[in-house]
């Protein structure tokens, strides 16, 4: 199923971006069986996305639990093997790659991952934490070269040079976070991929690891896929925002574009959820609240995957018919029938009583004090769920 | 503002940790604070600095050995510090109710969703199992759980995480508490899963007068929902003010700091973030001084010495109280924290225009 075509280059040509992803699937099977033979059915992880990052520019991808963030960053560094579709880098297949050219292109693409703890072997000092990756490709010369190296390593992601004999369980969050950054970019990469860069971390310390991503992207030139499920932080970070909901991209635009005018009305109902930390920005918020749960990635709804929560949902094409990408403004790109309509304000938001009745859902029924919604609630202020 | 006679009063409460062999951690340390009828209260901090602690103080829930408390916790007049088991556990479930983080692990997963709800009923109300199990589908209707009489008969792993959650709010309100505790009822959930949660809750205090103890790392979900804050820092309040005041004057040189280095959705690319230096490691005991000093920009010698008090706050009268000798002055800080005016610099730059998807 192509269900994001990928728009044709047109216009004048801008220099390559350095990482292409075209109609990218990771379907992984359900076993079931005795001995878990038989294939029952696919969970559509990744399910047709198309993007690409420019050189030097941060590239963040936001979504829900589940929605496939993960799997997409591991597909582009061939840590799953994809189903279908095209990852380039730099020009080149990835896929076209094997042995030494593999290898090379591997070093070029590192990933920072969420649990610092967990991604550090506990029994390696911090120095020999830094030096694995270089030793493995066979760089960074003698043990002077080596140790020299560290000390570069360790004052650019801001640890003193006396954690080179200490070990990961000794530092805190944060600055386990750092170590992971600095052995990520000890081989020079051009690209880094960050899963949840910050989301173990304390909020005080988020700062430190979100500063220093930056300060290091102007530092070494780096290209950054940034991944998370905190809409705040990847805003902060992006230039580009990538909204992903089961599987496929909803909307893509600039950072700034997306918060200014959200156009998906799943984007909108994220984008109205994120806690704000000001009471009169809180005080003064629309709130979309979405009807029940995610559908399973296993048997996504048909039509537009959105379609059992939208509260924009119509009568026609919704139900039935796939939305594909389309830009709207410049750079903004929206995966929805009726974006032109909700956008203008020509289409407003139902009322869960009709979405119920049009969607076959239940409807949480006004008991006594409880019905009594805030009066800054607007939209569907009633939480529904499929049955 | 509180109006009513508080339901919950913590006063001076102290929490300490002793194992064998090792030195006793004092987890929480005169931590002080009421809830009245209907108010919503909320303890923010960082990880370790003493909030789920203080909770399972005030509900009695700490392991019975190689724990101290001290202080006095009174629901409605009613001294808990010292009650026998027998008197907490009539209390809890009935008088009072705790909502964790993790709802799998407060669910019994051996039990159907409606054996668990149907227990705390028949167990703190006079009901027969009829009218328990009848008033089990009026909770989970409540608390908007769809089609609520099916739901019953399922067990925990098959709901969804927001629906778990919502399962143990309906436990909590079996027997309309008069306080609720929710220790990040929301943090494990999808953000559109916590705002349904957050305005259950939202509902449940204006609704039914329930005092509400939030307990949060997440200033976003403090300035939404709480009135009062009480700010934590290494088992201590070190800053207490109704919300408003908090977010839009924070005088605590660590609530400055925390507020100044969450990515904000509603600032531009352009807005710098400035972290708290350290982490909550580097701290010196309580005793010795002021316990943020090694991480504060407004350290001077006086910080150090003895334990700095929490008092009101001169400048704000009886309503803001304070644990600090060189606290920010309002101007400086304001700036920058009404979300009106934030800087906002162009996306541009070379490489940072979109590229349509793979064009
Ligand atoms: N190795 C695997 N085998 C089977 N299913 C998988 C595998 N890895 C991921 N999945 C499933 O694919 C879907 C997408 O998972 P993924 O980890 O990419 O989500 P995510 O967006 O990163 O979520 P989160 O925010 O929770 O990290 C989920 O339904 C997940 O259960
Ligand atoms: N049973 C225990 N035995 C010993 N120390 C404990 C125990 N429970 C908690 N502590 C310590 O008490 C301190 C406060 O812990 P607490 O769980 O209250 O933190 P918290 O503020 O809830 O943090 P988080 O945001 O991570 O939940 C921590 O230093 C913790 O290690
Ligand atoms: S296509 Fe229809 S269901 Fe999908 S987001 Fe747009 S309005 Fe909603
Ligand atoms: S008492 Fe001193 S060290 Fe502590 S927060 Fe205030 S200024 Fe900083
Ligand atoms: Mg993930
Ligand atoms: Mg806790």
């Amino acid at each position: 199923m192509s269900a994001v075509p990928t728009p044709a280059a047109e216009g004048a040509p801008r220099s390559a971006p350095l990482l292409r992803v075209s109609d990218l699937q990771v379907h992984f099977p359900i076993k079931r069986g005795l001995f878990f033979d038989r294939t029952v059915g696919h969970v559509r992880a990744v399910d047709g996305v198309s993007l690409a990052i420019d050189r030097g520019s941060t590239y963040g991808l936001v979504g829900e639990s589940g929605c496939g963030k993960s799997t997409l960053g591991r597909a582009v560094l061939r840590l799953v093997e994809p189903t279908a579709g095209r990852v380039d880098f730099d020009g080149t297949d990835v896929a076209s790659l094997s042995g030494e050219s593999l290898r090379k292109m591997r070093r070029r693409m590192q990933m920072v991952f969420q649990d610092p703890m967990g991604s550090l072997d506990p029994r390696q000092d911090v120095e020999s934490l830094l030096t694995e990756p270089l030793r493995a490709h066979g760089l960074g010369g003698g043990r002077k070269e080596l140790a020299d190296r560290v000390g570069q390593l360790l004052d650019a992601v801001g640890l003193p040079a006396a954690a080179r004999r200490r070990y990961p369980h000794e530092f805190s969050g944060g600055q386990r976070q750092r170590i992971g950054i600095a052995r990520a970019v000890a081989l020079e990469p051009d690209l880094l991929i960050a899963d949840e860069p910050v989301s173990a971390l304390d909020v005080s310390v988020q700062a430190q690891v979100l500063n220093l991503l930056e300060e290091l992207q102007e530092r070494l030139d780096l290209t950054y896929l940034v991944i998370a499920h905190d809409l705040a932080v990847v805003r902060h970070i992006s230039d580009v925002v990538g909204v992903m909901y089961l599987g496929s991209l909803v909307e893509q635009a600039p950072a700034d574009a997306l918060y200014d005018e959200p156009l998906h009305p799943y984007t909108r109902a994220l984008m109205s959820a994120v806690p704000v930390p000001d009471p009169v920005v809180e005080q003064r918020r629309e709130r979309i609240l979405l009807a029940g749960d995610l559908p399973s990635p296993a048997d996504p709804p048909s039509g537009c995957r959105f379609h059992t929560r939208c509260p924009w949902r119509q009568e026609t094409r919704c139900d039935d018919e796939v939305p594909v990408l389309r830009e709207l403004g410049a750079g903004h790109w929206v995966s929805c029938h009726w974006a032109e309509e909700i956008r203008d304000g020509v289409l407003a938001p139902k009322s869960a009583e009709e979405v119920a009745a049009t969607q076959g859902v239940s409807v949480r029924a006004g008991a006594g004090a409880l019905a009594e919604t805030d009066a800054l609630v607007q939209g569907v202020d009633q939480p529904i769920e499929r049955t | 503002m509180p109006t009513s006679a508080p339901v919950l009063e913590v006063e001076d409460l102290a929490v300490t940790f002793s194992r064998k062999g090792e030195t006793p951690t004092r987890a929480v340390d005169g931590v002080s604070f009421s809830v009245a009828p209907g108010e919503t209260i909320g303890l923010v901090g960082e990880s370790g600095c003493g909030k789920s602690v203080t909770s399972l103080a005030v509900m009695g829930l700490l392991p019975p050995r190689g724990v101290r408390v001290s202080g006095s916790v009174r629901l409605d007049g009613q001294e808990l510090i010292g009650a026998s088991d027998r008197m907490l556990r009539r209390l809890r479930g009935a008088d009072m109710a705790m909502v964790f983080q993790d709802p799998l692990s407060s669910l019994n997963p051996t039990l159907a969703i409606g054996t668990q709800v149907t227990e705390v009923l028949l167990e703190h109300r006079d009901l027969d199992r009829k009218q328990a199990s009848a008033e089990a589908v009026d909770l989970l209707d409540r608390v908007g759980i769809p089609d609520p009489g099916r739901r019953l008969k399922e067990y925990p792993h098959q709901l969804s995480g927001g629906m778990r959650q919502r399962a143990l709010i309906a436990m909590a309100l079996a027997c309309s508490p008069r306080l609720l505790i929710a220790d990040e009822p929301t943090t494990a959930l999808d953000v559109t899963i916590q705002a349904q949660i957050l305005e259950l809750l939202r509902e449940l205090v204006v609704g039914s007068g329930t005092a509400l103890v939030m307990i949060t790392h997440d200033l976003g979900v403090v300035a939404g929902l709480c009135d009062r804050v009480h700010v934590m820092y290494a088992g201590k309040i070190i800053e207490s003010a109704e919300r408003h005041e908090l977010f839009a004057r924070p005088r605590h040189p660590y609530t400055g700091g925390l507020l100044h280095s969450v990515p904000r959705l509603d600032a531009g690319r352009g807005a710098r973030l400035t972290p708290i230096r350290g982490s909550a490691r580097d701290t010196i005991p309580w005793s010795q001084g002021c316990a943020f000093a090694p991480r504060c920009d407004n350290a001077e010698d006086d910080c150090l010495g003895d334990t700095v008090p929490l008092e009101v706050d001169p400048a704000y009268g009886t309503d803001r109280e304070l644990r600090c000798r060189h606290p920010l002055q309002p101007a400086r800080v304001g700036a920058g924290t009404s979300g009106a005016g934030v800087a906002r610099a162009a996306t541009g730059g070379s490489g940072a225009t979109a590229s349509g998807p793979g064009r």
